[in-house]
């Protein structure tokens, strides 16, 4: 990239300091810390140092039964529970051929959906703060707060959601869910063009963000991105078409891909998705058979011997949970893989050569949840 | 450029078949089975279970690297009772729906064995992670300081004789 003219180079050349980026610093979305060694304003080498809000959640595994650990996998991306929720109980039913009844999977694809929007919601607001832009958090809020609102009335909780349980739901939906559910589709439409008109199309953000922190595919494949990160680089790559499950292969939907690379295009894929996530949710209402919301589920649940993956497209990307068991009631290891982790370990690489403000600009595109990524 | 499973199965079976024939010693000797497996995805979450020698897992990295497959991550697993660590390599392709499992087993007491952030530079991470967590040691790994646990951490939380 050649640098404007008006960007401080230092006078000496090769004279390079240390700028710590956080761990408590509005730009770093939470408790990261980015070493950065600066050359004048240029980045010559961005080093994440993880741990500050690491919980262990592994460990805990270890020690509660596989139920009791449910609740956990709504904490490690708080902003995408369900579908962390869904990981679990997908492993655990994997492992036991546990049927879900069809009305559950339908309610489990439709909440997730909307857990995606309003995970994208505020990821979209806490990155046009860190571009300098305050206003579309008052928008973006606002359509998060119904989806709350929704949320909270069928799952109990706001943010942490532990709605699903092994073999089907915890509660079945009613209809003012569901009318709740179809006016936030129609309301949510025009907002998403408001979106466009008022922040998308703005040259102050396309300036921002068109060419700035480019990512190849091939960075993406070397590091393991996924999700949002890995659509911007143009490939097709989404979990619930590529390892199909729930009842999302009876549904249709695009994968959103735009080719560039760069933040915008990570940006348009966010703002895609959340549209597509709205046709999804529009078709499961409409096709939502009747019946129980819990399938038959043994009373103790004790894997049979053996490791079993499940993996899930989460608001970030590809989550997976591997566990292994040895038949007993706990768990003998609970992996979780999660998208965060490997979306923020190609940062450095990505990040170099690039001037401060645009690599806090990558890293607000990268969309991370840091307890994501430090489990 | 999408592989097929037999092609793959075949590659990582000469891989296997380099690797000494002798099963892993311990208490509970681990029954002999066909190094390279498949697995049924409804079941098990994954088509490929390919067991290796320690000393093969950046070689089965390469070869996987040849056909497209990005790391999805690498831990560990405490078998203290057969006093053997199983290290555990998943890979995904995004333009395939093949999900493939390397594992190996290095000894409780000396868990080394070679990195492969060579080949995926995104493992330098996972491996970190690996050695905070059980002490593995990958060697030629860049730096093995403390990730997620604090930076004087001596400890490995999650070998199953830690006790806080």
């Amino acid at each position: 990239m050649t640098a404007p003219p008006d960007i401080a180079r230092p006078t000496k050349p090769q004279e390079t300091f240390v700028l710590n980026v956080g761990p408590q610093h509005p730009a770093a979305h939470g408790v990261l810390r980015i070493k950065m060694t600066m050359d004048g304003e240029f980045v010559t080498r961005a080093e994440p140092i993880l741990g500050y809000i690491h919980r262990m959640h592994e460990k805990m595994g270890e020690n509660r039964t596989w139920a009791q650990f449910l609740p956990n996998t709504g904490r490690i991306d708080y902003l995408s529970a369900l579908h962390y929720n869904h990981a679990f109980v997908g492993v655990v039913e994997r492992a036991l051929r546990i049927e879900v009844p069809p009305r559950a999977e339908f309610i489990r694809v439709i909440t997730s959906e909307l857990n995606r929007i309003s995970s994208h919601l505020v990821w979209w607001s806490a990155f046009l703060i860190d571009l300098g832009g305050m206003t579309p958090l008052l928008y973006a809020f606002d359509d998060r707060e119904k989806l709350l609102d929704l949320l909270e009335g069928v799952t109990g909780s706001r943010l942490t959601y532990c709605y699903f349980r092994f073999g089907g739901l915890c509660n079945d939906i009613d209809d003012s869910f569901i009318a709740g559910a179809r006016a936030f589709v129609a309301q949510m439409r025009p907002r998403l063009k408001l979106y466009r008109d008022l922040v998308t199309d703005n040259i102050i953000l396309r300036k921002r963000l068109e060419g700035i922190g480019p990512i190849s595919a091939e960075m993406c494949r070397k590091y393991g991105a996924t999700g949002p990160v890995l659509r911007g680089s143009g490939v097709a790559y989404d979990v619930r078409r590529a390892e199909p499950y729930s009842v999302y292969p009876e549904l249709a939907f695009e994968i959103p891909t735009y080719p560039a690379g760069d933040s915008m295009a990570r940006y348009l894929v966010h703002m895609a998705e959340m549209e597509q996530s709205l046709r999804i949710i529009a078709q499961a209402l409409d096709k939502l058979p009747a019946g129980p919301v819990m399938g038959k589920v043994p009373r103790v649940l004790r894997l049979p011997p053996g490791d079993y993956c499940f993996a899930v497209e989460a608001a970030r990307g590809r989550f997976m949970v591997r566990v292994v068991s040895d038949n007993k009631d706990i768990p003998y290891r609970v992996k979780l893989r999660t998208p965060s982790f490997s979306n923020l370990s190609l940062y450095e690489e990505a990040s170099r050569g690039m001037i401060l403000p645009d690599v806090l600009a990558l890293l607000g595109s990268l969309d991370l949840v840091i307890p994501d990524i430090d489990r | 450029m999408i592989p097929s499973l037999e092609q793959l199965s075949a590659r990582l079976a000469d891989l296997a078949g380099a690797m000494p024939a002798t099963a892993t010693s311990g208490p509970a000797p681990v029954p002999p089975r066909s190094p390279v497996q498949p697995a049924d995805f409804a079941a098990k979450g994954y088509h490929l279970d390919v067991t290796v020698a320690p000393g093969a897992v950046d070689s089965a990295a390469g070869i996987l690297d040849q056909h497209g497959f990005a790391l999805d991550t690498i831990t560990g697993v405490d078998w203290i009772a057969q006093n053997e660590m199983e290290v555990i390599y998943d890979y995904f392709h995004a333009a395939s729906p093949l999900r493939i499992v390397i594992r190996t087993r290095v000894p409780r007491d000396h868990p080394e064995l070679p990195t492969i952030s060579a080949v995926f530079p995104g493992a330098n991470w996972h491996e970190r992670e690996a050695h905070d967590f059980f002490g593995l040691r990958f060697l030629g790994h860049p730096d093995l300081s403390p990730f997620l646990l604090p930076e004087d951490a001596t400890y490995h939380p999650l070998r199953k004789d830690f006790s806080a």
